[in-house]
């Protein structure tokens, strides 16, 4: 009974998140394009709806009546696993990122922390573990299609996030050297009264070097644009999942939007200092409203990850790609070294002025 | 209830690794792996060593079985004929292991009962921080000679590629 019902509770908190990320994905497939077309000077989608908003609604519609196309020698059972093993690790990793406040609440008898599913004592590497396991939905995906450029494609980010993935994980080893834990949760209480407490300019050592490493690299990590070789429209058609249709491809399209989102929360908890306010406690709160702070410190979070999204859009809309060599150089060359340098820093730092 | 998933994951992983050797498709035996590495990291997280268990999952499932993907989608072999025809040798072998264990399991049955294991070791602070202390204290030595192992290695690696770059030069 007692274990039934704890299920009953996380179930219902998986829901509730999974619900809000393919919510945040409706939304950001409209805000990019609107984004996107005020940058270049033009309206956006405007046809469905009120200025267009109904857009995503009508793109899931289509996609969904596609015509589901496996090509002629595909190795059908990999071509249907590839977009699940795409899309369920961009969605599980949401499982340890605190939306809100560390509090826990009474519900059936039950302690229950409604802001985060699961509190680990390994957040960050769990992140970093299923982060990498995305790499197989595209590889696998470009290899089963049974055609040249979903191979190229394939290929090409199999590089690529295996290069920059080292990159994501040594910036964010500066931020736990500060904080002394693995747990988004703790890495966040540890960033709390006021913005100079966050670890981007937080004493010992900011971590600012660490926060551009993690910024780039995440951005190439998720195959965007400037580093979005294995999708490079101009030369591969659509990279790895040129053959796909209908929810398949939706479920890759999902996936992309899913990742831009989970890095967003991890550089908003780990350098902005997630859900703190840029001010000591929270305004409600000094109201003597402490009952409704959580409002407050979730707008917080948002805010922060909508900057972060907001970002990803702006990059698209200013540069161009790089050339694969390009890519490599930048991330072996210039981004390893200056994070390696940061861990370096940051321990000498962290040695003689501990927190 | 630890026992169900001891005994699930450990069937999974036998299970898995045989199929690793089995399957005819290389890209199978790949994933076979794949799902042996989650399983193991899962036996680890049954332990309560967390931290063994994510980076089993970072290192092996994500930076060297990727590699592996790599390789053999690059060679693209629909099926690997050449090592199907060493039975004669891959069953003396198997043969000798299994006594091995078994001879190593009677041994065990008689020794081990002796000695009582400790309930649970890693109490306190979090296993991370037991691992780092075990590490940078008492397997201090070890821990240095395999870096200095792996940084040969990687110079190794370095000197293989230049070495072709300069032959192409000279050609």
């Amino acid at each position: 009974m007692e274990i039934g019902l704890r299920l009953a509770v996380s179930l219902a908190q998986i829901a509730a998140v999974m619900g809000v990320v393919m919510l945040t994905v409706m939304v950001l497939t409209l805000a990019e394009r609107k984004v996107l077309g005020w940058m270049q000077d033009r309206m956006g989608p405007m046809e469905v709806g009120p200025y267009g908003v109904l857009q995503p609604i009508a793109d899931g519609l289509k996609l969904f009546f596609k015509e589901d196309i496996i090509p002629a020698g595909a190795n059908k059972f990999l071509f249907t696993l590839a977009p699940i093993l795409a899309l369920v690790p961009a969605m599980i990793g949401f499982a340890v990122i605190p939306f809100g406040p560390t509090m826990t609440i009474e519900l059936f008898g039950m302690q229950v922390k409604p802001f985060v599913i699961s509190d680990i004592n390994i957040g960050i590497l769990y992140i970093l573990a299923f982060a990498s396991i995305g790499a197989y939905g595209i590889i696998l995906g470009g290899w089963s299609s049974n055609s040249k450029y979903s191979l190229l494609g394939g290929l090409r980010s199999a590089a690529q996030v295996i290069s920059y993935e080292l990159n994501v994980g040594l910036a964010i080893v500066g931020v736990i050297l500060l904080s002394g834990s693995l747990s988004l949760v703790k890495i966040t209480e540890a960033q709390a009264g006021g913005f100079w407490n966050w670890f981007i300019i937080a004493m010992p050592f900011p971590q600012i070097f660490a926060f551009v490493v993690y910024v780039i690299s995440s951005v190439a990590e998720t195959n965007r644009v400037p580093f979005d070789l294995p999708e490079a429209e101009s030369e591969l058609v659509a990279g790895f999942f040129t053959e796909y249709s209908g929810m398949r491809f939706a479920f890759f399209f999902i996936a992309e939007y899913a990742n831009m989102i989970l890095v967003s929360c991890v550089a908003a908890a780990l350098f902005l200092g997630g859900w703190n306010a840029p001010y000591p406690g929270t305004i409600l709160g000094h109201l003597g409203l402490d009952a409704l702070a959580w409002i407050e410190n979730v707008v917080w979070f948002a805010a922060k990850v909508y900057f972060f999204l907001f970002l990803f859009f702006w990059l698209r809309a200013t540069l161009p790609r790089l050339r694969y060599d390009q890519l490599m150089r930048f991330g072996w060359k210039v981004m390893l070294p200056i994070a390696l340098g940061n861990i370096v820093l940051t321990a000498i730092a962290a040695y003689f002025f501990p927190r | 209830m630890d026992h169900i998933f001891f005994f699930y994951f450990a069937a999974v992983i036998a299970t898995t690794s045989v199929l690793v050797v089995a399957l005819r498709n290389p890209v199978y035996s790949a994933l076979a792996l794949l799902i042996m590495f989650f399983h193991v990291a899962g036996l680890y997280v049954t332990l309560h060593a967390e931290f063994l268990a994510a980076v089993q999952i970072v290192v092996y499932a994500g930076a060297i079985l990727v590699l592996y993907l790599f390789v053999v989608m690059l060679l693209s072999i629909k099926s690997e004929e050449r090592y199907h025809n060493q039975l004669p040798v891959a069953g003396l072998l198997g043969v000798m292991l299994c006594t091995e264990i078994i001879l190593l399991l009677i041994q065990s049955r008689t020794a081990a009962s002796a000695q009582a294991i400790p309930a649970d070791p890693v109490t306190g602070s979090g296993n991370t921080e037991m691992v780092g202390e075990a590490l940078y204290s008492t397997y201090l030595f070890p821990f240095e000679v395999a870096s200095l192992i792996l940084l040969v290695a990687m110079i190794g690696a370095i000197i293989l590629a230049k070495k072709d770059i300069n032959d192409q030069v000279q050609q």
